[in-house]
């Protein structure tokens, strides 16, 4: 029987990383035993970005580089999980598809709901590669979740995503089995059209929740993979509370050594998409042989069985979560934290007022261009041109509807010119934009995101990146397209 | 075979409003204040003029659209009038209109007139716009201050100049504009600044500080043209024709082709070329006797001096400190404050430009008279540095 698994990983974690000091001290004048959350730091989304954003990002950073037409055809399914999804009502895996530049002959899906989303869409398109349903299936996740100011969950939780590829060419990590539970144990809730949690006590969540339930999934894995508990290499259990993953895993029969590090001191939990990065994580170390659980705990538990086969190191990520770690920008201004996450109005001033209504038959009708940076090269004189014009832009060729398809997304550019513009409105001003050459031809005056004033100046090399355009806040939209960020 | 604009047309009369924050007034009674100066300079009266170009550019906050807030607010006789737009070219465009019609010889006399009422915004700066519904969801969520400012670094790069450099050569731009300006009594700005103050000002798009902005005024400029034939024969002397009205647009080729650099105006050199051959110019640094450029922040005009060849490409910085821009230099430019202190009310500053360069032909400018000019240089911009309308006009004493 044909080998059903990981083909391929990738993780993204945002560059700003707020200092849970800096949360701590702004805080205690309220709540004083707050300052025992003062360590470490969290991944703090920028304001452009949200879970479909991260997800884009994660995806490229496990898919093959290059013309994304070429790279990506064969990717025949995309599960999107998260519970911080941005629009209710309006496929969320679909934005990330486009993005993506996936073909459009695709099973997309969002899986949502629970904080284990991450691990039962994963499961999800295991199953179905396994049934025969795809060759080859994405699963991305990300949150990007609300937290009130103050709370613990603010200083606990953290901003990223993580993509796997499941397929059967290539192997690199190999599913052995899988068991999920199904209990209605409701440690939080987030109801209809409300933007927190509801937490309960956190000792019942803990002794009721996690104790009973998540080594009752982990043994029916275990079970179902024929794996024994002793055997597993590494095991990975986003868990807030202190050393319960290790007494869990001891409790299954786990050496308590061989729990990953659930990244709390460094990143923060990522909601569902945590023990999804937690285990790309643990990929980026895994040799051959090691046996790897994935468990994740959310009205029920999913637990998941892998073992790593000889081909591992030809599935390494572009950045992995070691990579992301590492580009890193140190965030001390807690206010800054407050308003890029709405629990802070600033003063916007008139120029905020415009209009960000978004014509959504342009939108359809331009849709490679606004969601896959997809432009044209002529046929006849090869010049690369964005956007795609019916007539080339080429003042010696001028040769009409010559141009096919092609994609800047992934083409490295180069700064020419540049302003960073106080007067414009931006959630994070100075607004900065250029206009951004690439190597291939091709040119658009660009968004700069993800840049800090002084860091960049004519030539500096920049990568695109998917991002948030607009928001338009009286309708409920948000459109997206590609920024200019900096190579890292 | 096209034999061009030069002399078959004159200038009979022209007005211009007081430019500045004009709380006091609205667009129709801006309008009025340009157009009875004009008509009185004409010696006509408004049942003699027999069609009208409209220019103005922000309807949303202005007059709204058509020709009919013109038509009406100068009671014109059920004439012919046309509402242009393009971009901040439009007064020009608007004169474009008025003199070709005169040319054709399908009028005698023609009315153009641009206005533009921007102080009721609410805030500071040009109003915010809606550039159809594709460009909102790609386009750089940019200020003209930030596109203009793209120059800067762009310039730098080519040509080598340090920030420094650059950022006091600018400064020196501005420095020399309101020394004009506080010699005209009609500038929004009349008030010398130093260098000092250009260099220390508050930054409003990297590297271009408040005092590298040009003014955002109300205001409203007209012209009334006809032939030199019937402005002798009403009676005029010291007449005023028009040499050359150039036009050229982007075609997206700096925006989406490699070949362009970035530090200049690709259509400026078109435009001055084209002017220059329709004027019969040969040199410009030599026969050009003053200029108004479309200076909507300093960097711009400091690149524009080399897009219409009086400075050498990369010796801007060095004409620019020597001075010979300034009002005792040999091509004096901005000399009566330009869009920096005289204001930029968008539709009419094409027109307030000519309203210059003619007075200053006329020997009318009163404190800021130059000695004896014959040609004078009208560049008016529209748009970004990467998309954008170029105007250039020249106009003369009919026959130099």
């Amino acid at each position: 029987m044909t080998d059903v698994g990981i083909t391929a990983f990738g993780a993204y974690l945002p560059r700003l990383r707020l200092q849970r000091k800096a949360m701590a001290q702004a805080n205690a004048w309220f709540n004083p035993a707050i300052m025992g959350q003062g360590k470490g730091e969290r991944t703090m989304a920028n304001w452009d970005e949200d879970a479909v954003t991260m997800s884009v990002e994660a995806a490229r950073d496990a898919l093959p580089g290059g013309d994304p037409f070429v790279g990506r055809s064969h990717v025949q399914a995309l599960y999107f999980a998260s519970t911080t999804m941005p629009f209710a009502d309006r496929q969320n895996a679909g934005i990330v598809a486009a993005a993506l530049s996936l073909p459009e002959d695709i099973h997309t899906a969002d899986v949502t709901g629970s904080q284990r989303a991450g691990v039962s869409a994963l499961i999800a398109a295991l199953e179905k590669v396994k049934a025969g349903g795809a060759k080859t299936a994405l699963v991305a996740s990300a949150d990007r979740r609300k937290t009130r100011a103050g709370s613990v969950q603010e200083f606990q939780f953290g901003d990223g995503a993580a993509a796997l590829v499941v397929g059967t060419d290539r192997v690199a990590a190999k599913y052995l089995g899988s068991h999920s539970l199904s209990l209605d144990f409701v440690d939080h809730f987030r109801g209809e059209s409300e933007e927190y949690d509801y937490n309960w006590e956190e000792r019942w969540i803990r002794d009721e929740g996690y104790t009973k339930i998540v080594p009752r999934a982990v043994k029916g894995a275990l079970e179902k993979a024929g794996v024994a508990a002793a055997s597993i290499d590494h095991f990975i259990l986003p868990c807030q509370f202190a050393k319960l993953d290790q007494q869990l895993a001891a409790k299954c029969g786990i050496d308590a050594a061989k729990v990953r590090d659930n990244l709390a001191a460094t990143v923060g939990e990522c909601g569902t998409a945590h023990a999804l990065l937690m285990f790309a994580h643990a990929l980026e170390e895994a040799k051959p042989g090691q046996k790897i659980l994935v468990a994740a705990f959310g009205q029920g538990c999913d637990a998941a069985v892998f073992e790593v086969t000889d081909v591992i190191d030809r599935a390494r990520p572009h950045k992995g979560v070691k990579g992301w770690l590492a580009r890193r920008k140190e965030e001390t201004n807690y206010v800054k934290w407050l308003a890029f996450n709405g629990l802070v109005e600033m003063e916007k001033g008139m120029r905020a007022e415009k209009d960000n209504k978004t014509a959504l038959t342009v939108t359809y009708r331009k849709r490679d261009m606004l969601f896959g940076l997809v432009g044209g090269k002529c046929e006849k004189c090869g010049t690369a041109q964005f956007p795609r014009t019916r007539i080339c832009v080429n003042p010696n060729c001028r040769a009409v509807d010559q141009q096919k398809p092609f994609s800047f997304a992934e083409l490295k550019g180069k700064i020419l010119s540049w302003s960073a513009d106080y007067l414009t409105y931006s959630q994070d001003p100075p607004a900065h934009y250029g206009m951004v050459t690439f190597e291939e031809g091709g040119r658009f005056l660009s968004d700069i995101t993800d840049v800090d004033i002084g860091t960049i100046d004519t030539g500096s090399a920049m990568r695109m990146v998917f991002r948030i355009k607009d928001f338009d806040e009286k309708r409920g939209f948000r459109r997206y397209f590609w920024k200019a960020a900096p190579v890292y | 075979m096209a034999t061009g604009i030069r002399d078959k047309v004159a200038i009979l009369g022209m007005g211009c409003s007081k430019f500045g924050e004009r709380w006091d007034m609205g667009a129709e009674e801006l309008m009025v204040e340009a157009y009875i100066e004009a008509l009185t300079d004409a010696g006509i009266e408004t049942n003699q003029i027999q069609a009208g170009w409209f220019s103005t550019h922000i309807d949303e906050i202005g007059v709204g659209k058509g020709g009919t807030p013109m038509s009406v607010a100068l009671r014109l006789p059920n004439v012919a009038v046309t509402r242009v737009e393009n971009f901040c070219a439009g007064g020009s465009e608007a004169f474009r209109g008025a003199v070709y019609a005169v040319a054709s010889g399908a009028y005698d006399i023609a009315l153009a007139l641009g206005v533009e009422k921007l102080k009721d915004t609410g805030y500071g700066g040009l109003p915010t716009g809606q550039p159809g519904t594709l460009l909102p969801q790609w386009g750089a969520n940019g200020s003209a201050p930030g596109n203009f400012a793209q120059l800067a670094s762009a310039y730098r790069a080519k040509h080598g100049v340090s920030k420094q450099d650059l950022k006091r050569a600018i400064a020196h731009v501005s420095v020399k504009s309101h020394e004009n300006g506080a010699k005209n009594p009609k500038a929004h700005l009349q008030k010398p600044i130093t260098e000092e103050m250009a260099l220390n000002a508050p930054m409003i798009a990297e590297p271009l500080g408040l005092f590298d902005c040009c003014g955002v005024s109300d205001g409203a400029a007209a012209a009334i043209v006809t032939t030199p034939e019937i402005a002798r024969a009403m009676g005029k002397k010291d007449i005023i024709t028009v040499k050359a009205l150039q036009l050229a647009l982007s075609n997206g080729l700096e925006s989406a082709h490699n070949s362009w650099d970035g530090s200049y105006f690709h259509t400026a050199r078109i435009a001055s070329k084209k002017a220059y051959d329709e004027a019969g110019i040969r040199k410009p640094r030599d026969e050009v006797s003053m200029m108004e450029v479309h200076d909507c922040f300093s960097i711009t005009e400091l690149v524009t001096m080399e897009d219409l060849f009086i400075s050498d490409e990369g010796r801007a910085v060095n004409d620019v400190m020597d001075g010979f821009y300034d009002a005792s230099g040999k091509v004096p430019c901005q000399i009566d404050g330009g869009l920096k202190c005289f204001g930029h009310p968008i539709g009419a500053s094409g027109l307030r430009m000519l309203y210059e360069m003619y007075l200053q032909l006329q020997g009318r400018a009163g404190a800021r008279q130059l000695k004896n000019p014959k040609i004078g240089l009208t560049h008016n911009l529209g748009g970004a540095p990467s998309m954008n309308v170029c105007s250039v006009a020249i106009i003369g004493a009919h026959g130099a």
